[in-house]
């Protein structure tokens, strides 16, 4: 399972590291979308992986037992993912403005403020 | 309530206190400069309750460390939060002449106290995960003070920052991921003592994704290029608030990793921060020698100067490090003022184009005083703050203390050429703007600022500009915090300690 979602993993950085390559600005920014899942998807991954063990504390007992998965990775992950949820919509609304004000979608022609 | 709290809280509040009034520009106003004032006071608090050197520690809900969420006010975070407090303060009373009203009613404010949030957050977390969180809010309030407006430069410029940085924060939160993987904690003072146990190679490898994460927040090379193509496209208050404090809080960031967590293989990791600080402070000052845009040229310096804190971060002796602390405050007080007189110099003479500028020294010799106090500190003339804080990075290296042997010394040479040239750099603005006659139909003028709007714009640079002279008169007085500073993160046990409880 980790070997399966270790290649997920590194396809989704690559398709995202592509997109972000692109020209065209709102390939940039579905890269940006791809690779937070990427990285979402790696830190469920390196949190280590447990079939079956709800982390549920059993009747009469006082802890978790060792054996259940962690759920602190999905804490981390459910965070992030509202961050980037967040941050993707004011990319949105950022890249509509720079196409208004531009009127370009080519990151290639954003240079006029670029240092020579 | 204990001041590290508030040190939070204030700006909060003020935020929120900002978005309720947004119809009222004088209130708004009132607010965004009496946050600052508060914040200000809070943080002279924080710095007096651990300025003796004791470690300041919050937890929330009471948990235990490291199971709860920890807020650490050591000594480096307290002068931050106070620096950071002191260019809120300059940057606000600026604001009032300098930000127009439409600006204002759009949250300008609002955001400015936001984005104070997450850089005093960052500060003070004691938990790596938290960080990254407060990277975020201060990252998304800095991006709607990027855009605000909507200008066309502004938008240009907004783009690389914006994509930039996300990525930056991708590499962080992947970071964190890993770490907590292979430790199971997310705590800083647990991550030290936990990493040790880490396989060398994995560590290593998490802690590059560190160095690149602060590093594109740092502006290292080669990772800069972000900062010149886009710190030049707001309004002046904004980027010098953005030039005095966002890249410190990166460098802040790689000071807490670099001295807390990954300190097992310092040869390598704090060999590779030394030759990009070497990188970093050549290539920085080299691409401000050929700008004529006053803000952009300063945007150069912004990343040359970096490089001497990364320097003094990876010699990694005591006084490298507290070389590192004073320069940090040396530079915030600094940069964010040679940015505030650019704003200055365009009011008065219409434009940021060094070309276009002239015969500011007989119009306004006010202005030209106050230009000449941070720039001849930013070259390191003495008795300027500048001087001690790069006199004291160039002496660690010489000092033959390092474990680089010849590269500190050769790395303290490059310092010192470095030096030189922004110097070089600083002479330049001051021929063009304030010696050469004024170019023909661009004569400056006074005039062109209301009396009570200039003195809005010339207070805070006269205050900021009186606080260089300070340090440079009482050198001992901040380096001393500083020295003790560099000693508490020379000693991570201490931070450890302070921080578990004696548990571990």
């Amino acid at each position: 399972m980790e070997f399966l979602l270790a290649i997920t993993i590194g396809v989704l950085y690559a398709a995202s590291f592509y997109l972000l390559l692109r020209r065209g600005v709102v390939r940039v920014v579905l890269g940006i979308a791809l690779l937070s899942q990427a990285v979402n998807l790696l830190i469920f991954t390196a949190g280590g992986l447990r079939e079956g063990a709800v982390p549920f504390i059993a009747d009469g007992q006082e802890v978790l037992a060792a054996t259940s998965a962690d759920p602190l990775p999905q804490a981390l992950i459910l965070t992030a993912i509202v961050i980037s949820f967040g941050v993707l919509a004011f990319t949105l609304a950022m890249v509509h403005r720079a196409d208004q004000a531009t009127g370009t979608d080519d990151v290639d022609d954003l240079k006029g403020t670029d240092a020579t | 309530m204990n001041a590290v709290t508030l040190a939070l809280l204030t700006p909060l509040v003020t935020a929120v206190l900002c978005l309720l009034f947004l119809r009222s520009l004088p209130l708004q106003r009132s607010f965004g400069v009496a946050g600052m004032v508060v914040l200000l006071g809070v943080s002279l608090r924080l710095m007096a309750e651990v300025g003796g050197g004791h470690i300041e520690v919050v937890r929330f809900g009471n948990w235990p460390a490291p199971f709860g969420i920890v807020l650490v006010a050591d000594l480096l975070a307290a002068i931050m939060v106070l620096v950071s407090a002191i260019i809120g303060l300059a940057v606000a009373v600026y604001s009032l002449a300098d930000v127009d009203a439409r600006r204002e009613r759009l949250g300008y404010y609002a955001f400015l106290h936001f984005m104070m949030f997450g850089v005093c957050g960052a500060f003070l977390t004691g938990d790596i995960f938290n960080m990254f969180v407060w990277f975020e809010v201060m990252l998304i309030s800095s991006f709607v003070l990027m855009c605000l407006g909507g200008e066309k430069p502004q938008m240009e410029g907004a783009v690389k920052y914006v994509v930039l940085n996300l990525i930056s924060s991708s590499f962080f939160l992947a970071a964190c991921g890993i770490l907590y993987g292979q430790t199971g904690t997310l705590n800083m003072a647990d991550l030290a003592v936990t990493a040790r146990e880490m396989r060398p190679e994995l560590l290593t490898m998490t802690a590059m994704l560190f160095l690149v994460a602060f590093g594109l927040k740092a502006a290292i090379f080669p990772l800069f290029f972000w900062l010149p193509a886009s710190y030049h496209t707001p309004p002046v208050a904004v980027s010098a608030v953005f030039a005095g404090l966002l890249t410190k809080v990166g460098v802040y960031a790689l000071m807490r990793v670099f001295t807390l967590i990954f300190t097992s293989d310092v040869l390598l990791t704090h060999g590779l921060l030394l030759g990009l600080a070497g990188f970093t402070m050549v290539t920085g000052v080299l691409g401000a020698m050929v700008q004529f845009d006053f803000r952009r040229l300063l945007s150069f310096h912004i990343v040359s100067q970096i490089g001497y804190m990364v320097l003094g971060l990876a010699l990694f002796t005591p006084l490298a490090i507290a070389g590192t602390v004073f320069y940090l405050f040396h530079h915030i007080v600094v940069k964010a003022n040679l940015f505030l007189v650019s704003g200055i110099t365009r009011r008065y003479g219409g434009s940021f184009d060094l070309k276009k500028l002239g015969g500011f020294y007989a119009a306004a010799p006010l202005v030209a005083l106050l230009f000449f106090i941070p720039a001849m500190s930013l070259g390191g003339i003495p008795p300027l703050s500048g001087f001690f804080a790069k006199f004291a990075i160039v002496k660690a290296g010489l000092a033959g203390d390092t474990i680089f042997g010849g590269w500190a010394t050769v790395l303290a040479a490059v310092a010192l050429a470095v030096g030189l040239l922004t110097l070089f750099s600083m002479t330049k603005i001051w021929a063009e703007v304030f010696w050469k006659p004024a170019p023909e139909g661009h004569a400056p003028h006074r005039g062109n600022v209301p009396r009570a709007e200039r003195w809005l714009l010339l207070g805070p640079v006269a205050a900021l500009a009186a606080l260089t002279l300070a340090i440079g008169f009482f050198p001992q007085f901040f380096f001393d915090f500083a020295a003790r500073s560099a000693e508490q993160l020379m000693h991570p046990e201490i931070y450890i300690n302070a921080v578990l409880g004696g548990t571990t």
